[in-house]
């Protein structure tokens, strides 16, 4: 028999156990020796997130749908894994600008707005008090079962039906009390509470123990271990399906949703921020909580499953599933056991309790009752000396009515819902935050607007798809409301929203909820752009990892304000001893000795800021630090300005790029014509170079025999003539070469004169053969003419056609067979042209030359037939004269000995059409 | 005993000129128009000297002189070696292939018989 009084002198005993480590906690921490400053610490606080739900609820949802309680410990761990990138930013954010709650981060972000910060503490309020009710639901009815050992009875039928004999409202207000020794004991700067963490972190290893304890008793001392278990329950039919995946309650989609909504509670439930972030003194505790949080959720869920087979094995129908941890103990006459039991879930429930409400009291202070306070001008809050013990008085009202409104939502709610769906309700609450939290980290776009939009379009969704339809089934709503929708429009059923089914209700309502949030973050925060005082938080926020090194350093600012004024405001609400305190380290810091040397100046002004913000909020310290700075906001012109001026920045590193591509681009242009000009010079070199050589040959055999004759005059009348012969000879070829080189200069640079005019080619050529006819006969060679007759004229100069006739025909001359050669001219009409054609019976053009004979000063067949009189310059004269005239020069490749050059020139006009007509047809 | 000197060009009336002063000073003179023919020459009936034109169809004077200088038996063979173009360039080539001399054309015949004695080592 375990008596009432026993049951509350223990559970007495272990809650001064938890104050006496509070209490020692505390006294480490002002001794300067701070016993959280663990990373282990940490991590077994973080393990506040295990509440009555888990150790008793788990075993619960296990009992009902197998694995299925698996997914609300998958997503913190999954979270956890994440926490590096996400959590620490947040951190980092929170400890640079003295964060008190995440009512108080989410306005910070966006642009200190009070109004958002309200909504957020309204939401956290509305969505947690259901889950602080549960707690007291809980412990009172594990203390009323545990109460009727050895006898079981259920909770429901033993509930008292006066609220004063009721055990819960005596636990609420002993916990309100509790919770205000622990929390408000002083007004901290940053709002931490090292003894507090300590015996959160003691109540985590009391809980995991507990549960081991039992869990190791159901499955080593009823039953012979896991497997037996296992094996045994497989053998009862109604068990089965809780040994399969996927069975009833645990579809896929249902997982899904509760891991992603478990993920987003375990980082923005009140408390876990309370714990994870304003609690934390070393960011780099997080790299052991992220193996060691998942850690410990492993554990406490280890003998899940088998307590849940065994009781539903161990009791007929009717002791509630919820109940087994105790219950199992009990019905085995453990006391000692059930007792242990009964403290676990104690340990549970009022490390959840105590850790959410005084996160919540913080925000409905800070964000809520003091706003309104410093709006109430009759108040002259301003003008008080001290407002730090308003402070405290505020936060202690704060957590008893919160305690209260826990208290009634029990007694109202009462039965209609089991643990877990009231834990899960109140996740979807929470996880209304994470938009505006993580898209406040991560985006720098998202605006107060958005923000609002968001918060306020989820947080309607969440009621009502899944406040109202509690209170329907609290029957506070006729229960029409959930079955037809509201005035029967069916399309509106809470649960079915639009028609969606095919989810269970938390899953629908996080769908819809959440669908609505984002869109209305999103959309409304690119609709506007943000003001500035948001994006500059914007920046600070999203930046954060990068900028750290100055927390201290205001964006924009321009005021001015007094030392003592800003000492003295600061004083009212951290108490004048602490404000003195906190300026004199600054000045230290900044190496100066007294207070009053400090320069009034942004950096003060924000650091007084940041003092306040962490007593009342971000918010509301920075309407009061206005009051006493006169404040010069960044005007449109400012703002303009430093766009301006950014622009111009970039406008001006445009005009850069763009000159030092110009300028590559130039060099690249200027190496290209450099090499040309090189190209070009090394053309000329090699021309001069070319017609030096030309000048020279005939210059030496000219100046040698000159002086042979010269100095000897009795040289031989027969060398003598023979000498002069060369003499003169040498000097024509001198003659040539100078009007050639200057010829082809001329034509080359197009000051060349030309006389065009229509003429008949078979004349010309007829003349030609005239002119050269004495070098045939020279030679002994035979010329043949085949010119076809009555061809159309040309337009050409008459001299300079003459010239290129002349030149091949020399050249056909000097190249063709000795003695008996014969070269063939021939003259026709192809197309829209004649071709002239000259044909040596010679050794023809060697394959190598066939180009190069029409580059200057270049000769061919030299060594077969002597040196030919050439300049070198006749072949390339020609094929410009005829380029000139819109023809070309080629040499014919052809089979068979000698050489075949061509020529073509364009018939001067259509209008001699007929006769060309009449020269095919004669042709034909 | 009249040293015997080879003159190569392609020009014939420069072979004509130095043919006919060479002569005229008491040395006995082979003409080749070619490297090729040149090196016969030389191999068939050594010379003293050899006047040597750089820009020959074929074999290149530098060519011609290279092998000179390379074959043993041609070693006592003084290598005169004249040019059209004007390039200091080209007088250094010709002198690191083992020319002894190296003139530009046109030249004095009074100069280029001065260098011809002085090459065969006869005093004027």
């Amino acid at each position: 028999m375990l008596r009432g009084w026993v049951i509350v002198a223990v559970s007495f005993a272990y809650l001064g156990v938890l104050f006496a480590i509070a209490h020692w906690g505390d006294r480490r921490a002002e001794a300067g020796r701070s016993v959280i400053a663990n990373p282990w610490i940490y991590s077994l606080s973080l393990a506040v997130y295990c509440t009555t739900w888990t150790f008793y609820g788990s075993v619960g949802r296990a009992a009902s749908s197998g694995i299925g309680f698996l997914p609300v410990y998958l997503g913190p761990t999954l979270a956890a894994a994440l926490w590096w990138y996400a959590m620490r930013k947040i951190i980092r954010i929170s400890h640079a600008y003295r964060i008190t709650s995440i009512a108080d981060f989410v306005a910070s972000r966006y642009g200190k707005s009070q109004l958002l910060g309200g909504l957020v503490t309204i939401i956290a309020v509305l969505g947690v008090i259901p889950y602080i009710s549960l707690q007291l639901k809980a412990i009172s009815g594990s203390f009323a079962i545990l109460l009727h050992y050895p006898e079981i009875v259920m909770p429901a039928q033993a509930v008292a039906h006066h609220a004063f004999q009721d055990s819960a409202l005596y636990i609420a207000m002993i916990l309100a009390a509790f919770t205000i020794l622990f929390g408000t004991r002083h007004l901290d700067a940053t709002e931490r509470h090292e003894g507090l963490v300590a015996a959160i972190a003691f109540e985590s290893v009391v809980k995991l123990l507990a549960f081991l304890v039992v869990g190791a008793f159901v499955t080593f001392g009823i039953y012979q271990g896991f497997g037996d278990i296992f094996r045994k329950a497989q053998e009862v039919a109604r068990l089965r399906p809780l040994l399969e995946v996927g069975s009833a309650g645990a579809g896929y989609g249902t997982w899904a949703f509760l891991t992603v909504l478990s993920m987003l509670s375990v980082m923005f439930l009140p408390r876990q921020f309370q714990i994870a972030v304003v609690e934390n003194v070393d960011e780099n505790h997080l790299a052991k909580a992220i193996w060691l949080f998942p850690l410990y959720l492993l554990l406490i869920n280890v003998f899940v499953l088998p307590v849940a087979l065994g009781g539903l094995m161990l009791f007929p129908a009717g002791v509630d599933a919820d109940t087994f941890v105790l219950t199992v103990p009990m019905s085995q006459h453990r006391q000692e056991l059930a007792l242990f039991a009964f403290i676990g879930g104690l340990s549970a429930g009022t490390g959840m309790v105590i850790v959410e409400t005084i996160a919540l009291s913080t925000m409905v202070c800070n964000d809520l009752v003091m706003p309104v306070l410093l709006r109430l001008r009759w108040l002259r809050l301003n003008e008080r000396q001290d407002v730090s013990r308003l402070l405290v008085n505020i936060r202690r009202l704060a957590i008893t009515a919160i305690l209260l409104l826990g208290y009634a939502y029990f007694r109202i709610a009462g039965e209609a819902y089991a643990l877990v769906a009231i834990g899960l309700i109140s996740f979807a609450a929470v996880a209304q935050f994470a938009p505006a939290i993580l898209g406040g980290i991560f985006w720098r776009s998202g605006t107060r607007a958005g923000a609002m939009a968001g918060l306020l379009s989820g947080f309607a969704v969440w009621c009502y798809t899944l406040l109202l339809p509690s209170f329907a089934r609290s029957g506070w709503l006729p229960h029409s409301f959930l079955e037809e929708g509201p005035l029967g429009i069916w399309l509106l059923r809470p649960h079915q929203l639009f028609g969606f089914t095919g989810l269970d209700d938390i899953s629908h309502g996080l769908f819809w909820s959440m669908l609505a949030n984002c869109a209305a973050y999103v959309g409304v925060s690119i609709a506007r752009r943000p003001g500035v005082a948001e994006a500059s938080q914007a920046s600070l926020f999203v930046d954060v990892l990068r900028h750290t090194q100055s927390p201290e350093r205001p964006p924009y600012w321009r005021g001015s304000a007094s030392v003592e004024d800003l000492l003295a405001l600061t004083g009212r609400f951290l108490g004048p001893e602490r404000a003195q305190e906190a300026f004199l380290a600054l000045a230290r810091r900044r190496g100066r000795e007294a207070v009053a040397e400090l320069r009034p100046d942004a950096e003060l002004v924000h650091f007084a800021e940041t003092q306040l913000a962490g007593a009342i909020g971000g918010a509301s310290a920075r309407v009061l630090v206005s009051s006493v700075v006169q404040e010069e906001p960044p005007g449109l012109d400012e703002v303009m300005d430093i766009l301006d001026e950014a622009s111009q920045v970039r406008a001006y590193s445009r005009q850069l790029e763009q000159q030092s591509r110009e300028l590559r681009e130039a060099t690249a242009e200027l190496r290209a014509a450099n090499a040309r000009l090189q190209e070009l010079d090394r053309l000329k070199d090699d021309f001069i170079s070319n017609v030096t050589h030309e000048l020279r040959t005939p210059l030496t055999a000219i100046r040698a025999l000159s002086e042979i004759l010269h100095d000897d005059p009795r040289t031989r009348l027969e060398d003598r003539r023979r000498f002069l012969g060369v003499i003169v000879k040498e000097a024509e070829r001198l003659t040539r070469l100078i009007n050639q080189t200057l010829d082809l200069a001329k034509i080359e640079s197009g000051s060349a004169e030309w006389h065009t005019s229509e003429l008949d080619v078979a004349e010309v050529v007829r003349e030609a053969a005239e002119a050269t006819s004495q070098l045939f006969r020279d030679r002994g060679a035979r010329l043949s003419l085949r010119l076809a007759e009555g061809l159309p004229r040309v337009r050409a100069d008459r001299d300079r056609l003459m010239q290129v006739l002349v030149n091949l025909l020399s050249n056909a001359v000097k190249f063709c067979a000795p003695e008996r050669g014969l070269v063939e001219i021939r003259l026709a009409e192809r197309g829209a042209e004649l071709r002239v054609e000259v044909q040596d019976d010679g050794p023809g053009v060697a394959p190598p030359d066939r180009e190069t004979i029409f580059e200057r000063f270049r000769q061919a067949g030299e060594t077969l037939t002597g040196k030919p009189r050439g300049t070198g310059l006749g072949l390339p004269i020609s094929r410009r004269i005829v380029e000139h005239f819109g023809g070309r020069l080629w040499l014919e490749e052809r089979a068979g000995p000698g050489a075949t050059f061509c020529f073509s020139l364009p018939v001067a006009s259509p209008g001699r059409a007929g006769a060309t007509t009449m020269v095919t047809a004669r042709g034909g | 005993m009249a040293h015997r000197v080879l003159v190569v060009d392609d020009e014939p009336s420069i072979v004509l000129s130095l043919q006919y002063l060479l002569q005229r000073e008491g040395f006995e003179v082979d003409t080749a128009a070619d490297g090729e023919a040149a090196l016969e020459v030389v191999a068939r009936r050594p010379p003293a000297l050899v006047v040597l034109d750089i820009m020959l169809p074929t074999m290149s004077g530098f060519e011609v002189c290279r092998r000179l200088r390379a074959d043993p038996a041609a070693a006592g063979i003084k290598v005169l070696m004249l040019t059209a173009r004007g390039r200091d360039t080209e007088a250094q080539k010709g002198l690191r292939l083992g020319a002894d001399l190296y003139l530009t054309k046109p030249f004095s015949t009074h100069e280029l018989l001065e260098h011809v004695r002085r090459l065969l080592g006869q005093t004027p």
